[in-house]
């Protein structure tokens, strides 16, 4: 076997995965941190919070069928979280974070009295998202609302949230968030190789992500949850109790952005309503539309790439990033319903049916998807 | 606290004039149009160009306006796109929200980003003392509006032979093609309604407040959640749930906080949709799902 065809083994074969998660590792941890500088490596973090998020909803709406339109309550719950510690501890003992002096609030609210312990913020991150997800998923699921029902539902919940945080202006920071954070784990954030810290740290949480994320894609669970998707009643008639797997999956995706927001705090410095709404959340789902829903890795990469558009054409090009995001999703949305994996993975078949030339592949599936009506 | 009625009574007027549409392109067709708070702001930047025309009667020369305008978008985009996507619901989602973004831009572009103002009608200026309550004619000429439209909707859908066929193609699509109706003609037609619908929508938000080109988002959530409480394609479902949204909201402000109103009427949702899983009015079938 010749090195050129052995190499083409690798691309297309059955380590294809392998190959390719250890070469993007490889990227993340070794040649971009050498290559970036420090601007462009935080803004590099940045984009992977968003993975992390998109990964989630790579799981619950790619494999599971559930088109969430709400992921930006679980990134919220789990950034406020993490704000909330780092304020009370910049603000000290006996100190008052410093937006509620301005709102003249004079007490601090019992909701935040825990938030000093930085263990309770922690498992907050966790622990508030896949409340909040379990709740509405029991409910919602176990009378089989589903479909776009379940969309609109959820979309709903991430515009209540927004106008609530807004709303509530001494306990929340209103529009403004949370900001201005002076001391995180006892690293100045601000510091170069603080930034390094947070850069690193995402990337280990990504990958620990992505690897449970495929395990329990290829576990039993999930062959059960591909099943609901594609076949929920089916399903039901063979004894399982699909409400149960699809909120447990909803839990789990809800506490990735849960954790992909409270990364986000120390790196980008900020968390606030505006991160978090409709339209944010929606910006979301695309991602992984473009990305491709049926791949995880698809889902990731979509985080990415148009996290990274977002922010380096609005700023030079707001209009005219507008009309391209806009185009993009229709072109993408008609031609390519299976995004960049898809794309890859047809360039991948077609290469490996040349190899073996003349065997009949099988004709790629259609895809397909629960009707609400 | 008696304020709050007419106030509640608005709201839930401009609700439904948002969600009658969504009945139709949502509830008959299945489509998730994003893109209908686009023809909302359309029907009101209409009403805008149209103001200094016909003067001090330009909201009735608007409305039908409107109707076409606001229509025409929606057949173009049911033509060029959204016919490939019967069937697939949550991709007309993300289509749809495409072209949300660049009808948004678009009018940023004509109009400019800053909100600006339709000015009333003299004759829908001042207010009526009733029983306590003080109510301004432009939110009465709202409620009037709202049930002028329903009226026209019922007797369409119940009384004339098209309003029969599109029934017919929402309740079994295979079954009306079978009897000859040119469904896809249908189609073309329930969505020219449903986005006519918005622009009129649109003409009567002008009167509430200044627009802008992100007017349709502000309303087009609880719009859907209207259709989802009500039962899909249900005219009575959305009546009665536009009704119960807007009260609810305008007592439940009354007695917090705006913010809070919200999330009372979220969890107040998802509480319904406990007993009733699929809205208020549900169309018996025998389906399975």
């Amino acid at each position: 076997m010749s090195a050129l065809t052995r190499g083409r083994a690798l691309l297309t074969g059955r380590y294809r995965g392998h190959v390719l998660f250890a070469s993007v590792a490889l990227l993340l941890l070794a040649i971009a941190p050498a290559a970036l500088d420090p601007f462009r490596l935080g803004l590099l973090a940045k984009y992977l919070c968003f993975a992390i998020a998109a990964l989630g909803i790579g799981l619950a709406w790619g494999q599971g069928g559930m088109m969430t339109l709400g992921q930006g309550v679980f990134f919220g719950l789990g950034g406020y979280s993490m704000g909330m510690y780092l304020k009370l501890n910049d603000a000290g003992a006996e100190g008052l974070p410093d937006f509620m002096v301005w709102s003249g609030v004079e007490e601090l609210p019992a909701l935040w009295e825990p938030f000093r312990s930085p263990f309770f913020a922690l498992a907050m991150v966790v622990v508030l998202p896949v409340a909040v997800a379990s709740v509405l998923g029991l409910l919602v699921f176990r009378q089989r609302v589903r479909g776009a029902y379940f969309a609109i539902l959820s979309q709903a919940l991430a515009a209540a949230f927004v106008i609530w945080l807004v709303g509530q202006q001494g306990l929340t920071g209103g529009t403004n968030g949370l900001t201005n954070f002076y001391d995180v784990f006892g690293m100045d954030p601000e510091d170069e190789s603080a930034q390094r810290a947070f850069y690193f740290t995402v990337v280990a949480v990504l990958g620990a992500l992505y690897l449970l994320a495929r395990q329990l894609v290829r576990s039993r669970f999930g062959r059960l949850l591909v099943a609901i998707r594609d076949g929920e009643d089916r399903v039901r008639f063979l004894g399982y109790n699909p409400a149960t797997v699809k909120t447990v999956t909803f839990a789990v995706s809800a506490a990735m952005a849960g954790i992909a927001g409270a990364l986000y705090v120390p790196v980008v410095g900020i968390i606030s309503p505006a991160l978090l709404g409709v339209v944010p959340s929606i910006e979301l789902l695309v991602a992984v539309a473009i990305g491709g829903r049926f791949s995880l890795a698809g889902a990731v990469l979509g985080g990415v790439l148009m996290n990274w558009a977002h922010t380096s054409l609005s700023e030079n090009w707001p209009e005219g990033w507008t009309y391209l995001q806009g185009g993009l999703f229709i072109l993408v949305i008609m031609l390519a319903p299976k995004g960049i994996a898809g794309l890859a993975r047809q360039a991948g078949d077609l290469l490996a049916r040349r190899r073996s030339a003349g065997a009949p592949a099988a004709p790629p599936a259609p895809v397909k998807e629960e009707v609400a009506v | 606290m008696l304020d709050q009625l007419p106030v509640g009574l608005s709201i839930a007027g401009a609700l439904l004039l948002i969600a009658l549409g969504l009945t139709f392109t949502f509830g008959q067709m299945g489509v998730i149009n994003m893109a209908h708070g686009e023809f909302i702001m359309a029907g009101a930047y209409t009403a805008y160009l149209l103001q200094d025309l016909a003067a001090g009667q330009a909201v009735l020369l608007a409305l039908p306006v409107a109707f076409g305008v606001a229509g025409l978008m929606g057949l173009v985009l049911e033509r060029l796109a959204i016919r490939r996507f019967y069937g697939r619901p949550l991709d007309t989602l993300l289509l749809t929200w495409g072209v949300s973004l660049v009808l948004q831009q678009l009018a940023r572009d004509l109009f400019g980003a800053p909100n600006v103002n339709v000015t009333a009608p003299g004759w829908l200026d001042g207010r009526l003392e009733l029983a306590g309550m003080t109510i301004p004619y432009t939110r009465l000429f709202i409620m009037a509006l709202a049930v002028a439209c329903v009226a026209a909707i019922w007797g369409y859908m119940n009384r004339s032979r098209q309003g029969r066929r599109m029934r017919a193609v929402m309740q079994n699509r295979e079954l009306a093609a079978c009897s000859g109706v040119v469904t896809e003609r249908v189609d073309q037609l329930t969505f020219f309604i449903g986005s006519g619908l918005a622009g009129v929508a649109g003409v009567a938000l002008t009167l509430i407040g200044p627009i802008g080109p992100t007017l349709g988002t502000n309303y087009i959530v609880d719009a859907f959640l209207v259709v989802v409480a009500g039962g899909l394609g249900r005219l009575r479902g959305a009546v009665l749930a536009a009704l119960a949204l807007g009260l609810l909201n305008s007592f439940v402000e009354f007695w917090t906080d705006a913010s809070f109103a919200k999330v009372v009427v979220f969890a107040a949702i998802v509480a319904f949709l406990q007993f009733r899983p699929q809205g208020m009015f549900v169309l018996r079938s025998r389906a399975l799902t």
